[in-house]
């Protein structure tokens, strides 16, 4: 207790403590250490995140799973042995988005309950660097769950052999994967401490991803029909504005949340 | 003898002015004004929804306050507070620890988000006696352990400030004195102990603070005080 | 922050006597001066008047001014509601979105309530958008909806994305953390509504131009018209807003001087001095009910700005 009452004791303070280093206690050394920079802070993230994945399974499976079964559902709803063109890249896209809403919602949900947030506001880190490397980490589950669900759903549901359209599809993808990682992250992180979180997701994340999968759907469908175009025309032709839209959905959704983000961090 | 005298000469860990914090229309916090000098020991004491886990959060900087002003190690909260992340060791309800992890991948993984060096993490898990346990999944761990495991975690980066909520509750007697020196007196370190235990926390403190209903029903030197004042606290 | 020159017995202020210290709410404490009021009062009139008397112009232009149009005849004529109804509806999502940009950087939960209102009434214009919509689609297109027309299918993804909005808030508890979350998801709305319209128009279906698009090209008895009513519904729609702000604030208010009376009730030395005070200034026995509208800053009495008082004053904003 110091030696004078309420506000006389703060007066007495000196002006310029501010400016010094933070107070040390006697016994206690000061490490002096430096904070780790961003990129290291997103490594150290993603290395725990990626972890944790592998030894639970939480969500990779369960979305290759989901992806695979729900191909069998369409041919079961559509009564069709096999689609093309615009079927068959409406039906691809849909099913990829819903496997990635699982993973979603499962993005945060570690975090949520065993205490991460707060280790992370306790440690000299950027709650931006925690976007990053959660970003990171639902795009290479969401890379993971095409390099499954996409010759799953040639195998099933595909009519037409798709090898020479193979560098298109996956530019769309990962494309498309960037606005999902995006959008899913910032969705994930709103929703995982509110009640009915399993819910709110969902809801939340849909509208926002429509323009996504509307610029798949689109730019798949030559890719995907019967006498898909060769990468060079593909691109030169009306899929240079899909193209255009997904680099300005992904910089756009990937600026706001990266700005965004270290509001929702806080309790 | 330590209490005597020194409070008044180093300049102070911790300053709250008016501190006011709510939950929703509910005040937790009310207009709470105290100073602890760096190197002293802040035992709070108080009956469950007092107030004393919103406090340890505010000084932790992790709730912003709603009035007035508080200043930690120096540095102006929540303006300054990016300054001093690091600088405290939390040891809070939850461990903070991945329950999929092991006890070294914790560690590590908190060393590389403190930039602290990773020789540490032995050290630490020696210091808490788990280095025989430390490639075991938390959550095959006892609560015992795991407080452990937790309290290596908090003092990984030798923190001046500690923050402390019940932190010996889980342990057994030859737990406590393992982590005696790094999170009781002899660490040198300012504390401040969230405390249920009227006889050992008053023997633990320099200075006592005692919460009800957000207010600050005691306040002082721990000398002042007989465990029979903190009881009548809790009625 | 304390600017009271009180002793007090430790460093700590003795609880009772912030309210005992001073008889009851001053007037030197109001939260505005009386010209600001009077202003503010001013403009809570004229805009509602404003707003009336264009939107009569408005029907007298459409039904008696504006001509017939060629192909589509006297339905066309819902054209001068759907639109202006779609464009403030579109801007006050985007608006609401600003405003929590500055609830975010200002922590003040006054611009929080306002980018609420902003969204919530742009949700219930946006039913309009709906239903009008779906009014000419049957009208020319025989079917209640259409997906031909980029316009409403946009607006359709709006407003599913925007009725999200007030179950997000209520699925979080903490006020704070409510307005925080909300802000982040407004801004992400706002952003995404022109992000929205531009990339449905892209799609393969809708490359003719129809009607609703070009407001550039049309007759100036048309374009008159359709000014005229934009700016009514414009003029609607900040009326409003301004109604239910100052309703949800009088609310607030409310609930927080009873808060803290009731407080104040358990609390028996302090009664004494609290009660008749209020009493005093409310010119009437508190038993008796709801308490006049425009009262003085909340009582905080000793200090202009101590904890208590801006913890009231933030509740009610």
């Amino acid at each position: 207790m110091s030696a004078a009452p309420g506000p006389v004791a703060l007066e007495q303070a000196p002006a310029t403590e501010s400016h010094a280093p933070p107070v040390s206690a006697p016994g206690g050394p000061d490490q002096g250490r430096r904070a780790p920079g961003f990129w290291s802070s997103v490594a150290a993230l993603l290395r725990k995140e990626l972890l944790v994945e592998l030894r639970t399974l939480e969500s990779v499976p369960g979305m290759a799973l989901f992806a695979v079964t729900t191909f069998v559902v369409f041919h079961f709803a559509l009564n069709r042995g096999s689609v093309e063109g615009d079927l068959a890249a409406g039906i691809l896209s849909v099913t990829v988005l819903l496997a990635s809403l699982l993973g979603i919602n499962r993005l945060f949900v570690a975090d949520a309950e065993q205490g991460g947030f707060d280790a992370l506001r306790l440690a000299p880190v950027d709650g931006s660097a925690l976007f990053v490397a959660k970003a990171s980490a639902l795009l290479i589950y969401l890379a993971v769950l095409e390099v499954v669900a996409v010759p799953a759903f040639a195998l099933l549901l595909l009519g037409t052999s798709f090898g020479a359209a193979l560098p298109g599809i996956v530019v769309v993808l990962l494309l498309a994967d960037l606005g999902v990682a995006a959008v899913g992250t910032l969705v994930a992180a709103l929703a995982v401490r509110t009640r009915a979180r399993d819910l709110l997701g969902p809801l939340l994340a849909l509208p926002l991803l429509i323009p996504i999968v509307l610029a798949t759907s689109s730019a798949l469908s030559p890719l995907l029909a019967t006498h898909a175009p060769a990468f060079g025309a593909w691109v030169a032709g009306r899929s240079l504005r899909w193209l255009i839209t997904f680099a300005l959905y992904d910089l756009l959704f990937g600026l706001i949340a990266y700005a965004l983000f270290d509001f929702l961090l806080e309790d | 003898m330590r209490r005597n005298g020194w409070l008044a000469s180093h300049s102070p860990a911790l300053e709250l002015s008016a501190l006011t914090r709510r939950f929703g229309e509910r005040v937790v916090l009310r207009e709470l004004s105290l100073s602890l000098p760096a190197g002293g020991t802040m035992v709070v004491f108080g009956p469950n929804g007092a107030g004393k886990t919103t406090l340890l959060r505010v000084l932790a900087g992790l709730l912003r306050p709603h009035g007035g002003r508080v200043r930690v190690l120096g540095r102006e909260l929540p303006r300054e507070g990016f300054a001093i992340r690091g600088m405290i060791g939390w040891l809070g309800h939850e461990p903070l620890l991945y329950r999929e992890l092991t006890a070294r991948e914790n560690l590590r993984f908190h060393a590389r988000l403190h930039g602290i060096e990773e020789t540490r993490v032995e050290q630490s898990l020696a210091e808490v006696g788990m280095t025989g346990r430390a490639e075991e999944p938390m959550r095959e761990l006892s609560r015992g352990m795991v407080q452990r495991v937790a309290t290596a975690r908090a003092v990984l980066g030798r923190p001046p400030l500690l923050l402390l909520d019940e932190p010996l509750s889980n342990l057994d007697p030859a737990a406590r004195e393992l982590v005696e020196p790094l999170i009781g007196r002899s660490s040198g370190c300012t504390r401040v102990i969230a405390s249920h235990d009227p006889q050992a926390g008053l023997a633990e403190a320099d200075v006592v603070l005692g919460l009800r209903g957000g207010r600050a029903e005691l306040f002082g030197e721990a000398a002042g005080f007989e465990a029979e004042r903190v009881m009548e606290l809790y009625r | 922050m304390d600017s009271s020159s009180r002793p007090s017995a430790g460093l700590l202020e003795p609880p009772g006597a912030v309210a005992a210290a001073d008889p009851g709410p001053g007037e030197g404490r109001t939260a505005s001066p009386p010209a600001a009021a009077r202003r503010r009062s001013r403009v809570a009139v004229a805009l509602p008047v404003a707003s009336a008397l264009t939107l009569c112009l408005t029907l007298v232009l459409v039904f008696f001014y504006a001509p017939l149009e060629a192909q589509e005849g006297f339905l066309q004529k819902i054209f001068y509601l759907h639109v202006p109804l779609a464009i403030v509806t579109l801007c006050g999502f985007v608006f609401g979105g600003l405003m929590a940009i500055a609830h975010l950087r200002t922590r003040d939960p006054r611009w929080d309530l306002r980018s609420y209102v902003a969204i919530h009434m742009s949700l219930i214009f946006g039913v309009g958008v709906l239903i009008t919509g779906s009014i000419w689609a049957k009208g020319s297109w025989g079917h209640w909806w259409v997906w031909n027309e980029p316009t409403l299918v946009s607006f359709l993804i709006v407003m599913l994305l925007y009725a999200t909005y007030q179950p997000l808030r209520f699925a979080i508890e903490d006020r704070e953390r409510q307005g925080r979350y909300a802000a982040v998801f407004a801004i992400t709305a706002g952003a995404f509504v022109p992000l929205n319209f531009i990339v449905v128009r892209l799609a393969p279906q809708y490359v003719h131009p129809r009607v609703l698009s070009s407001s550039s090209n049309l007759p100036a008895a048309m374009g008159l018209t359709f000014v005229v009513a934009l700016i009514a519904v414009t003029l609607l729609y900040l009326s409003l807003w301004r109604y239910e702000i100052h309703a949800k604030e009088t609310r607030f208010r409310l609930r927080a001087l009873r808060a803290r009376l009731l407080a104040l009730e358990g609390e028996g030395p302090t009664r004494s001095a609290i009660l008749p005070a209020a009493e005093e200034t409310l010119g009437e026995p508190l038993a008796a009910g709801v308490p006049p509208v425009a009262l003085p800053a909340q009582g905080a009495p000793a200090e202009g700005r101590s904890g208590t008082g801006r913890a009231a004053e933030a509740v009610i904003s």
